[in-house]
């Protein structure tokens, strides 16, 4: 009765191609400048609207009631919340040392210098030339790849970006989630494939230390197309298709040298370690921010009393 | 005065100096002998705010200069390289892009003080209008500054200001291109934004403001009840509601600017990007012409403006609907010129006018709010009519104020101060 219904694996998620980052997806039209451009993203929001139906629709209108900072959602994957701790000194220390070990090979980080990270991080200079510092470059030096730009453009389609502000422009629960949420795509040309970054085009470099990571199907969703009688008969002679639940990913038992909270830790640590590359001065400007904010508390209490001081005369 | 009490008892030095420059005598005039009304509230700390955020933006300014590269290649690195490799400069540079948005903050709420006890009203009309100039310079600085960083919003807000520029009929391709200097924005752009926010404006701000407190010091400052202390003067010819400036609202002032950088450095030191308000995400990617930011948004400072651009939707007579978002903008921003003509109500300030005006300007201010909350975010056919409504609404509070200040019935304000 039913033609079988294509298999649907809920893998690439509506992303708007912006937002997916890193390289310029080659459907998006250039050729326009802006004004063009703000026409386009009016016109795909307009399907959205439609395509959401009353749902999208009602909340839209409950956050402009409510006057929500509602500035445009950046991808339907939900991410599991991530509280960066830049006082969590050997969280950083081991979120630098993967990073120098995992991902500097080409990704950079070429605004920070070594020297500025060791002696935030609290590590003698000798440590990290010698344990941390894999290119020829002095304690002074930029955090720059080795990896040529020309030849990443020709392995990669694009060079690897730098990731200097990746948390700044992503936020700490993004690099988080997208570190955990590699999954095995044979249909990817790097083998993987990635939940918060639909289509991405790396590796999954951390796969040794997680092992590998499957989706995972759990059971059936059930499918309401069919009810009653029919539904009973279709299930009974198998001509119908249920859509499946493949929304997890699980990782191979032994594959890995990590267990599974050792790695979520990892992950941790990488994007704790990118949170502080980010701004570095930060925990700095809050140590001396509640000096700076203290004095003025203490400045203003003298105001007053001299303000009140000279309007006692005034009535 | 040669012989005066005060001038016998002057060191030598300042003898000397006011022999050939009147010192003393413009200290007195500005300062010790400048009669303010003695009922200025919360609303008339605005003025001395804006002009500590303007010494603010000049200090910082320098400071940021001394190691900014304006370069396609080295102007997103240098600012990095002030974050991390110059001794505090991430507090530098914190100052500065908060003291932008800082210095809307008080500049709005100095205006609406304006509005609100009809400080635009004879004989303050001039005044007004060299604030307003003061406004204009200050968008500017505000637009020419914001592509400096040559983060990813940086260019494409620019870009997409720019661009206006090319939708006025006939001109408009050769005099966008005139003002890029480029036929895309780029390092070209960003010099002559540079020259332009570092030398040309500040100093016209700075003269401007000169302007500013001259003319109020010789009209004399406005008060909540909008009546003028200088027709009430006892023997001495001093206002008898007036006190004098110094030292009376030096401390007054001293003790508002104490609160004022309290929340100003709780901003620096603990969220100087604002939620993404004040720096906004995609600003901390370099430029990219091929990446076009999934939302193009103004700072928050000029959201309500670009909010009625987008709202202009529809051609007409001929024009493009883009075109026509530049009128409508253009025509927003230069509206309050005309405030002093177009108030004809026979009192100043708000508390004697009636409730025509009061809630006119209640629908003002949330459409300003409305337009404001509605730039930052993407336009739908729903926010784009109720950016519609808004726009009305903040034109119907100028062009219908000739009619509604005339027709309501006011209260008579008092002969002095309250």
């Amino acid at each position: 009765m039913n033609a079988p219904k294509p298999h649907k694996v809920p893998r690439v998620r509506s992303v708007p191609a912006c937002a997916a980052g890193g390289m310029p997806t080659p459907a998006q039209d250039y050729t326009h400048r802006p004004w063009s451009n703000r026409r386009r993203s009016r016109r795909s929001l307009w399907r959205l609207f439609h395509a959401r139906a009353w749902a999208l629709r009602l909340a839209l209108v409950g956050c402009l009631a409510l006057g929500l900072p509602a500035v445009a959602a950046e991808s339907t994957f939900e991410l599991e919340p991530m509280t960066p701790n830049l006082a969590d000194k050997p969280s950083l220390q081991r979120g630098m040392a993967l990073f120098m070990n995992y991902c500097i090979g080409c990704h950079s980080l070429k605004f920070q210098r070594y020297e500025r990270t060791a002696d935030d991080l609290a590590i003698p200079h000798k440590v990290a030339l010698t344990n941390l510092v894999f290119t020829e470059q002095q304690i002074g030096g930029l955090m720059e790849t080795a990896m040529a730009p020309e030849s990443a453009k020709n392995w990669f389609g694009a060079a690897p970006p730098d990731l200097t502000m990746v948390d700044r422009v992503r936020g700490t629960a993004w690099v988080y989630n997208m570190l955990k949420t590699f999954y095995v795509d044979e249909q990817r040309p790097f083998g993987v494939n990635n939940r918060v970054y639909p289509n991405i085009g790396m590796p999954h470099v951390l796969m040794d230390l997680q092992g590998t990571p499957i989706e995972d199907c759990r059971g059936y969703k059930p499918v309401d197309i069919l009810d009653g009688e029919d539904a009973v008969v279709a299930l009974s002679t198998g001509t119908v298709d249920r859509e499946k639940n493949c929304n997890f990913i699980e990782v191979e038992p032994g594959t890995g040298l990590m267990t599974e909270e050792e790695f979520d830790q990892a992950a941790y640590d990488i994007a704790n370690f990118l949170h502080y590359v980010g701004d570095p001065g930060r925990a700095e400007r809050h140590r001396l921010g509640y000096w700076v904010l203290g004095f003025l508390a203490l400045l203003f209490v003298f105001a007053t009393m001299l303000n009140r001081e000279y309007w006692k005369d005034v009535h | 005065m040669a012989e005066s009490p005060p001038v016998r008892a002057l060191p030598r030095l300042l003898i000397w100096l006011n022999a050939r420059l009147p010192l003393t005598e413009t200290v007195e005039y500005h300062a010790t002998r400048y009669y303010a009304p003695k009922n200025f509230n919360f609303w008339y700390y605005f003025g001395i705010l804006a002009t500590v955020v303007l010494g603010i933006q000049l200090l910082t300014g320098i400071w940021l200069t001394m190691s900014y590269v304006p370069s396609g290649d080295g102007a997103f690195a240098s600012v990095e390289y002030i974050m991390r490799d110059v001794e505090y400069g991430d507090i530098i540079r914190y100052v500065h892009s908060t003291g932008a948005s800082a210095f809307f903050v008080v500049v709005y709420l100095h205006m609406f003080r304006g509005l609100a006890y009809g400080s635009y009203r004879a004989p303050r009309e001039l005044l007004w209008l060299i604030g307003m100039g003061i406004y204009l310079v200050l968008m500017a600085e505000g637009f020419f500054g914001y592509l400096l960083p040559w983060g990813n919003m940086s260019f494409w807000g620019a870009q997409v200001i720019v661009s206006l520029v090319g939708a006025i009929p006939f001109v408009g391709p050769d005099l966008m291109e005139w003002v890029r200097g480029d036929y895309l924005m780029s390092e070209i752009t960003l010099n002559r934004f540079f020259a332009l926010h570092v030398v040309a404006l500040p100093l016209a701000l700075v003269g401007l403001v000169f302007l500013h407190i001259v003319a109020l010091h010789h009209v004399g400052s406005n008060n909540p009840d909008g009546i003028e202390i200088k027709t009430n003067k006892d023997n001495n010819g001093i206002p008898k509601d007036g006190i004098p400036f110094h030292p009376y609202y030096t401390v007054h002032d001293f003790q508002a600017t104490v609160a004022f950088l309290f929340v100003f450095c709780a901003v620096v030191f603990f969220a100087p990007e604002m939620f993404g308000y004040f720096l906004e995400k995609p600003n901390f990617e370099r430029a990219d012409p091929l990446k076009t930011p999934e939302l193009i948004a103004p700072v928050w400072y000029f959201t309500p403006f670009y909010s009625m651009l987008r709202a202009s939707t529809f051609p007409l007579f001929g024009l493009t609907a883009k075109f026509w978002g530049l009128v409508v903008m253009g025509a927003a921003i230069l509206i309050p010129m005309m405030l002093p003509w177009l108030d004809r109500s026979p009192v100043k300030s708000m508390r004697y006018k009636g409730w025509i005006s009061k809630v006119m300007l209640a629908l003002f201010v949330l459409s300003f709010f409305v337009l404001g909350y509605l730039g930052t975010i993407h336009a739908t056919p729903l926010t784009t009519a109720i950016a519609q409504i808004g726009t009305i609404i903040y034109f119907a509070y100028f062009l219908l104020m000739p009619w509604y200040t005339r027709v309501e019935k006011t209260k008579p304000p008092p002969e002095r101060v309250t």
